[in-house]
């Protein structure tokens, strides 16, 4: 896409408009040494956005899929309504974890009533908190506050910690009001600070014997992704210690800190936590990526390599070749139907990225992508978060500014079992705790538009003619009624998982599918070709 | 599934778990499509306009557009007026409806924004209109919500121009029912001859087919000068107490439209209702078709009736639907032992009960501002044979191994539902065909094989 173009579409903005979007929207210039895009600013009132707000980034993105945690939402019915049952965060029953403690397909509400806007919702939700531990009888409870919560002073602190008290049971608060923020991203924040303080650690330490603890941060088993991950992991040699927060239970994010190493898969929902516990403990954190073949052989590789253990190595080149020689003649046969096919990405923080190189095995190319929440690092780089300036909104998000733990804090190459010589050694071949962000994977012409809205969205259809759109629920259907496939990408249409390698054969079934439907030839009635 | 659950009853006299209802302003973001060329937007954060959209979107599987002011923490403490003057000038410049139609959220409302005062205060083209409603979260359902933007249809734009004679036209309120219902109920309608003006209309807004050619605005939709023209109809149907009582009071009071509230014409008797109420005002002929309908329903009921007669069922969902529903439950003779809505109304239990105790039934819970949790304790204390409701039942039906046939708003695990008709006649046989299939399917999995019947 050529600048020119790119005013064409914003052309019909008033001027305050055009100015701040221009700011969202970088044509991507691999000449340019250090592109930038704004992100992670204000929406514009009026602007039909992809957004949602703090609370849907902490209780419907972070806190909710933990299983083992009655989760309730302080508000009006409609908050904890529409976060029922609408994230596809799979959970089962396990070893630590019976069918009776598992509390996902549960919707629990204060359901605030006028008389609770008035003269406030505590005594309400203490009373709640009563009687959901005398029916449920949880390992721990989760309370999020809604819009009006902030606004009318109830101090969930306070109702947390009285019936923690009275119940001997954790009860977690989360100060995720809607309005904080920008966007989901604050919620994530919030959520973070949470765990980090009051849950992650108040576990046991690791066992001395273990040596391939790692946790994966950031995956919610969204159509199963963490299952697929794990079976690939636990085939090599390592132990999965806790997703974050994916099939998760609170006994194993008490016992986060055992881990020898963290994976971070969505770098935008949890970079936060893997910051801390690197400060507090200092386990190291990788960036992973584990959408896409060529994207899981040059993680599982690069994993190994943190190790610097020649088992794992060995291993690790087993299952690669194993899964793919499985999968490869499958994706194969897709590739023929794919090759040379373009489309957009537009999803939350990360996918619009990871799923680049899922397409590119599939002969795809993504010409357009975007984060509706993500900041600059994520399109950038870390290395621009000293430069990024923290505006009005987002100041009022804490930050937890945490200092080594005085009995638990071990150096990175402790953690790994290795001597420090060959930690720094490896750290010259695998960047720890640091993610490049999504611009280094995109080609001259390539568009990012962050925040996305409508116009844009449907301008660049019409202008660029994608192959396939890849958003969520609320673009899906008029994107088809444009005439071009869409699939969801924060949902999977219900599919999955897609991560992984039995997630590559599912993934390029499923677009394929949508592709190919034969329908597709049938839009034109023939009456109307006739008229033609 | 729902292992979690208590054995025996647990005490929930606090809060919902598993609601029946969700909040006002998704009910107005509904009605509000409902208005030709209209944008809705939501006043409050951007999660409500996000959570509103993705499920009337999931539900219609259509595109559902709305704005929001997307408030952050400056507004919620400082007022929303500059976040909404913004979105009105911003709407009309980018997206140009005809109309925008803004409902509050509880953010808006808690803060107490005076919206009339800063829509007056805002930039709005010549021609163009922008009406409100109030819509707190924190205050009945979203047929509440439903309720309050179809009456600020009316306060906002129905006129009566007393010069001109009142029209041989009935104005339709027809409740938060599917587009397919809106289009049968102007299909009985048209089909005796009577010009309408429904309001709001979803028809070709939320079902509209995929020709490659994408309108923002579909062509759909109750137009405003016919809204403003309702003022001058002879009589005003409000179909749905809850949903559309409010609405019609108010067309009465402002414009002088006598209004008569109807079921919404879910059944035998409440589509029967609708039609007799029409021929009689309007001195209308019912056609041979519609006797034919009507004689079609008459004979499937009497053909399958040992399907599903004397089978108990529990019926959940919003008001205007669960009554008329839980009508034509009885007369297919089937059993109501559990009715509930999310919906508060003492009326509804006062309705309902008097329904079940004509039909000599006793042994019944109905219960108003219910949630599912409850209902599942009392399935599981004294079972049922069939659940109707929505999607949300299916936990409950896989637990209890009870059959669940959808019904009502939002379905959001099946599809097709939105394009066809639960309501008249035609509707009347696709209901007997879900709750009959329900109970043949279930005996033909249940049944050993010398029971597996080729006829049924």
């Amino acid at each position: 896409m050529s600048e020119e173009t790119m005013g064409d579409m914003l052309e019909k903005y008033p001027d305050k408009v055009l100015k701040n979007r221009k700011k969202h929207i970088t044509i991507v210039d691999t000449n340019q040494a250090c592109q930038q895009i704004e992100a992670n600013t204000r929406t514009i009132p009026g602007i039909i956005t992809q957004r949602g707000c703090a609370y849907a980034g902490c209780k419907g993105v972070v806190v909710g899929p933990i299983k083992d945690m009655v989760h309730i939402v302080h508000g009006p019915i409609g908050c904890a309504f529409y976060a029922w049952g609408t994230r596809r965060n799979k959970a089962r029953a396990d070893d630590n974890t019976p069918p009776d403690k598992i509390y996902s397909s549960l919707c629990v509400s204060t359901d605030m009533q006028e008389s609770d806007i008035v003269f406030g919702g505590e005594k309400k939700l203490a009373k709640m908190i009563d009687e959901v531990v005398e029916t449920f009888h949880p390992r721990a409870i989760s309370i999020c506050a809604t819009c009006p919560v902030g606004l009318i002073g109830d101090d969930l602190g306070a109702v947390a910690k009285a019936a923690q008290e009275r119940h001997g049971i954790q009860i977690l608060s989360f100060n995720c009001e809607g309005y904080k923020g920008v966007s989901q991203s604050a919620g994530h924040h919030i959520a973070n600070n949470n765990i980090m303080e009051y849950v992650i650690g108040t576990g046991p330490d690791r066992d001395p014997d273990e040596k391939y603890l790692i946790n994966i941060l950031g995956e919610y088993n969204i159509g199963a992704d963490g299952w697929e991950i794990e079976r690939i992991l636990g085939d090599i040699g390592y132990k999965v210690n806790c997703i974050l927060t994916g099939d998760s239970s609170i006994l194993n994010i008490r016992k986060l800190h055992q881990a020898n190493l963290n994976l971070v898969q969505c770098h935008r929902s949890i970079n936060y936590i893997a910051e801390m516990m690197e400060t507090k403990y200092g386990i190291p954190w990788l960036k992973v990526n584990f959408i896409g073949i060529e994207a899981v052989r040059r993680s599982l590789r690069e994993l190994a390599i943190c190790f610097g253990d020649e088992d794992l190595i060995r291993r690790t080149e087993e299952v690669i070749a194993r899964e793919e020689a499985r999968v490869m003649p499958v994706i194969e046969q897709y590739r023929k139907i794919c090759e040379g096919k373009t489309a957009f990405t537009f999803v939350g923080g990360s996918r619009s990225h990871h799923y680049m190189h899922l397409l590119r095995d599939l002969g795809m190319e993504v010409v357009v992508a975007g984060y509706e929440f993500a900041h600059r690092d994520d399109y950038e780089g870390r290395q621009v978060i000293p430069s990024i300036k923290v505006d009005a909104d987002s100041k009022n998000i804490p930050e937890l500014h945490l200092t080594p733990d005085a009995e638990k804090f071990q150096e990175a190459h402790v953690h790994l079992n290795m001597s420090k010589e060959k930690y720094e050694d490896i750290n010259k071949k695998v960047q720890l705790g640091y993610y490049e962000g999504m611009i280094p994977d995109m080609k001259d012409g390539e568009v990012m538009i962050d925040d996305c809205n409508h116009h844009e969205l449907e301008k660049m259809i019409k202008v660029l003619k994608p192959d396939l759109v890849f958003a969520g629920v609320r673009d899906k259907y008029y994107v088809q009624k444009l005439g071009v496939p869409a699939k969801q990408l924060h949902s999977y249409d219900y599919s999955g998982p897609y991560a992984g390698y039995d997630g590559a054969i599912n993934f390029a079934r499923d677009i394929t599918n949508a592709m190919t439907t034969p329908v597709w030839k049938l839009v034109t009635a023939p009456w109307e070709k006739q008229i033609q | 599934m729902l292992e979690c659950m208590p054995e025996g009853r647990a005490e929930h006299t606090i809060g919902k778990i598993n609601p029946v209802k969700t909040c006002q302003p998704i009910g107005a973001m509904y009605a509000a499509l409902g208005i030709h060329g209209c944008l809705p937007h939501s006043h409050g954060s951007q999660g409500c306009c996000a959570y509103h959209r993705m499920h009337l979107t999931r539900h219609f599987r259509d595109p559902v557009l709305a704005s929001t002011s997307s408030f952050t923490e400056g507004a919620s403490v400082f007022g929303g007026a500059a976040n909404l003057k913004t979105a009105i000038k911003n709407v009309f410049e980018i997206y140009n409806p005809d109309i925008i139609a803004v409902h509050t959220t509880c953010l808006s409302e808690t803060i107490g924004d005076d919206v009339p005062t800063i829509i007056k205060q805002s930039e709005v083209p010549d021609g163009k209109v922008v009406i409100h409603a109030n819509t707190p979260s924190y205050q009945g359902s979203h047929i509440t919500g439903f309720s309050n933007m179809v009456k600020a249809m009316v306060t906002y734009l129905a006129e009566r121009d007393e010069e001109v004679i009142r029209k041989k036209r009935v104005n339709i309120i027809p409740g938060f029912v599917n587009p397919s219902d809106m289009r049968e109920i102007k299909r009985i309608t048209a089909g005796l001859g009577i010009d309408m003006i429904m309001f709001p209309d979803t028809t070709n807004v939320l079902d509209t087919p995929l020709t490659a050619k994408y309108d923002m605005y579909p062509a759909g939709g109750a137009t405003v000068d016919q809204i403003r023209d309702s003022g001058n109809s002879r009589l005003t149907l409000a179909l749905g107490a809850w949903s559309s009582n409010a609405a019609g009071a108010a067309l009465q009071e402002k414009c002088g439209v006598p209004c008569i509230p109807l079921k919404v014409p879910i059944g035998l008797k409440a589509t029967d209702d609708l039609i007799m109420t029409l021929i009689e005002k309007f001195d209308a002929v019912v056609s041979d078709d519609l006797n034919l309908e009507r004689g079609q329903v008459v004979d499937t009921l009497i053909d399958t009736h040992f399907h599903y007669q004397g089978k108990m069922v529990a019926i959940f969902g919003d008001p205007d639907i669960v009554v008329p529903l839980t009508e034509f439950a009885l007369t297919m003779g089937l059993v109501p032992k559990y009715v509930i809505t999310g919906t508060p109304g003492k009326a509804f239990e006062e309705e309902i009960g008097a329904m079940l105790e004509a039909a000599g039934i006793q042994d019944y819970i109905v219960k108003a501002e219910g949630d599912l949790f409850e209902l599942h304790q009392w399935i599981k204390e004294s079972p049922v044979d069939l659940l109707i409701g929505t999607s949300y039942g299916k936990y409950i039906a896989r637990a209890e191994d009870i059959p669940l046939v959808r019904v009502g708003f939002p379905i959001i695990d099946r599809a097709v539902h939105p394009l066809m008709p639960i309501t008249g006649y035609r509707g009347c046989l696709r209901l007997i065909e879900m709750i009959s299939n329900a109970f043949l399917d279930r005996r033909d999995r249940d049944c050993l094989d010398e029971d597996y019947e080729l006829v049924l």
